[in-house]
């Protein structure tokens, strides 16, 4: 079920994410999601696109990648919608490293992105509280 | 006012004070000989025999004494009177692995706070000034050495240690310190912090400082002695001859006079170990001349000087060095700890990380910075900023742990940092020291 996501680690200076980020730009892969985590040196550019491993080999071997599982939750498009989501991670002391969200078009939704340690044991929890979660094709389609 | 502490040595002629060396350096070399069999497996490759050194000017026929030689010797191995004759234990702030640990009797103890009593005389120190030291106390001889010199003068004394600036100028104000001793860096940082506190320099009752423990300028020196309002001081040692004390400035002000009744001076080429002749620049070499317990003969400082033998208008006839002019090795003085890039390359593979780095080093608002750009690996990256963030910290408190001061970590990605095909360079030092 879970979702891949793509980080690459660039240095927190003019230029780093535009020149990261070339190579996929000028193919025909599709950023689907992305998020950013940084610190006064780096920064940390997670993302979703359309074909993974072209993506990787377009970075180049110059650019730090490393892909990781993500749990992508399907929300209602109505306010409450990602805390009823938190609220229930919470009850089951589920520690949520970061978290981002993205709206997809093709799918006509919009979607939460959880990092946690255990993926298999959030994805179990949220399906059977009744949440829709995204596969990785759904996403990458 | 005494100008002098001890006025017949600090101002005997050149005859009287080499024939001191002659006879102290004669009893000296057997001393070690007799009971360091390290230095005397060391004399014997040489082929010297105690007999053959019959005057100082037969010095250089003796075996050098490096660094490594005192971290191979640890910690007893030129250790030449019996522990129970000893009676304090000082060290070297953070060096690879083992410090080096410097044994001391009570007559070197003596011989070593008549030193620093001396250079507190020639900044003007009688029984009636208070005397603020605010060098580290401990391991390190800065705080003991001037404690010491402090009490031999008969001033009173503060022994305040380093840190604690809202203290430290507490006390200055309220028990009027008339002479500070601390690293020039410390010193100026009083001034600022006083500044900010709405004090002008005339509101102290200090009149000098003695300033040591690492590098400062003439520029340094004149804004020290603008905001304080007093007259700043070098002084000199190492904790493998002493400690300070071994070189002090005297009302002149321009280089430091040797205490060379205690400690002989010799000024050699880095890369062939020829004696130079007066005036050259080269590296201060020191024999301990009358110390007991550890007393080395011929050791490299590494630091660059100048020697000269010119009269001073002080009326003292010991021998000048320069201000150091910088290292025939690769080690930084950094807030006044000594740091060597084999040290930050240790604890970089001890903690898994690549040895590619760069460290730099700069002085901002008159303290010295760190900071060490550290390649991160492939297998290190999380995507986690918290995660990498822990592991900066983890890198910061393992190089503090070694270092005994802490660099602010900067990870960069892989293959960033410059491969050079010779010498790497892996320091930029953006102060301006010398």
């Amino acid at each position: 079920m879970a979702v891949k996501q793509l980080s690459i680690f660039i240095e927190n200076k003019h230029g780093r994410l535009s020149e990261a980020i070339k190579g996929i730009s000028e193919s025909d892969i599709n950023i689907r999601a992305l998020s950013i985590g940084d610190s006064s040196d780096y920064g940390i550019v997670r993302m979703i696109v359309s074909d993974l491993e072209k993506a990787r080999n377009l970075l180049g071997e110059n650019i730090l990648s490393k892909v990781t599982s993500v749990v992508a939750v399907k929300m209602d498009d109505k306010g409450g919608a990602l805390y009823k989501i938190l609220r229930a991670l919470e009850e089951a002391e589920i520690n949520v490293k970061y978290t981002y969200a993205f709206t997809s078009n093709k799918q006509l939704g919009a979607y939460v992105v959880l990092r946690v340690d255990d993926v298999e044991a959030t994805e179990k929890l949220l399906a059977d509280k009744g949440f829709v979660l995204a596969t990785d094709e759904e996403i990458r389609a | 006012m005494p100008q002098y502490y001890q006025p017949e040595i600090e101002t005997a002629s050149r005859d009287e004070i080499v024939k001191i060396q002659n006879e102290k350096l004669v009893k000296q070399v057997r001393h070690v000989y007799d009971n360091v069999a390290y230095y005397r497996d060391l004399m014997d490759k040489k082929g010297v025999k105690p007999e053959d050194i019959q005057s100082i000017d037969d010095i250089h026929k003796l075996p050098f004494l490096k660094k490594d030689d005192l971290r191979e010797c640890y910690p007893y191995g030129l250790l030449a009177t019996d522990l129970k004759n000893c009676v304090r234990i000082q060290s070297t702030s953070g060096t690879t692995g083992k410090r080096v640990v410097a044994f001391y009797t009570q007559h070197d103890i003596d011989l070593w706070e008549e030193c620093c009593a001396r250079a507190i005389v020639a900044a003007g120190g009688t029984n009636e000034d208070v005397v603020q030291v605010c060098y580290g106390y401990g391991l390190f001889t800065g705080g003991p050495g001037l404690n010491g010199g402090s009490h031999k003068v008969g001033c009173l004394t503060l022994p305040m240690s380093s840190g604690n600036t809202e203290r430290q100028i507490q006390f200055m104000m309220d028990l009027n310190a008339t002479i500070l001793c601390c690293t020039p860096s410390y010193a100026a940082f009083i001034a600022e912090s006083l500044k900010e506190r709405g004090y002008n320099p005339g509101d102290n009752k200090l009149k000098a400082g003695i300033f040591g423990a690492e590098p400062w300028t003439e520029e340094m020196r004149h804004s020290i002695e603008e905001g304080l309002g007093i007259k700043a001081y070098d002084i000199y040692g190492l904790t493998e001859t002493s400690g300070p004390g071994v070189a002090f400035e005297c009302s002149e002000q321009s280089g430091m006079h040797i205490n060379e009744d205690h400690f002989y001076a010799e000024i050699i080429n880095p890369d062939t170990g020829e004696v130079l002749p007066e005036g050259e620049k080269g590296e201060l070499v020191f024999t301990a001349l009358d110390k007991e317990a550890f007393p080395l003969l011929r050791y490299r400082t590494r630091d660059i000087c100048v020697l000269t033998r010119g009269k001073c208008s002080c009326g003292r006839t010991h021998v000048k060095m320069c201000k150091p002019m910088g290292r025939s090795d690769d080690m930084l003085i950094i807030r006044g700890v000594n740091v060597f890039p084999s040290q930050i390359e240790t604890v970089l593979l001890n903690e898994g990380y690549s040895p590619n780095y760069m460290i730099y080093v700069d002085r901002k608002n008159n303290t010295d910075t760190l900071d060490i750009d550290v390649e991160l690996s492939p297998d290190r990256f999380s995507d986690n900023v918290a995660d990498m963030q822990e592991m900066e910290k983890k890198l910061a408190a393992a190089m503090r742990t070694m270092l005994g001061i802490g660099p602010k970590i900067h990870l960069v990605p892989p293959k960033t940092i410059q491969r050079s095909e010779g010498k790497a360079v892996r320091v930029v030092d953006n102060r301006k020291l010398h």
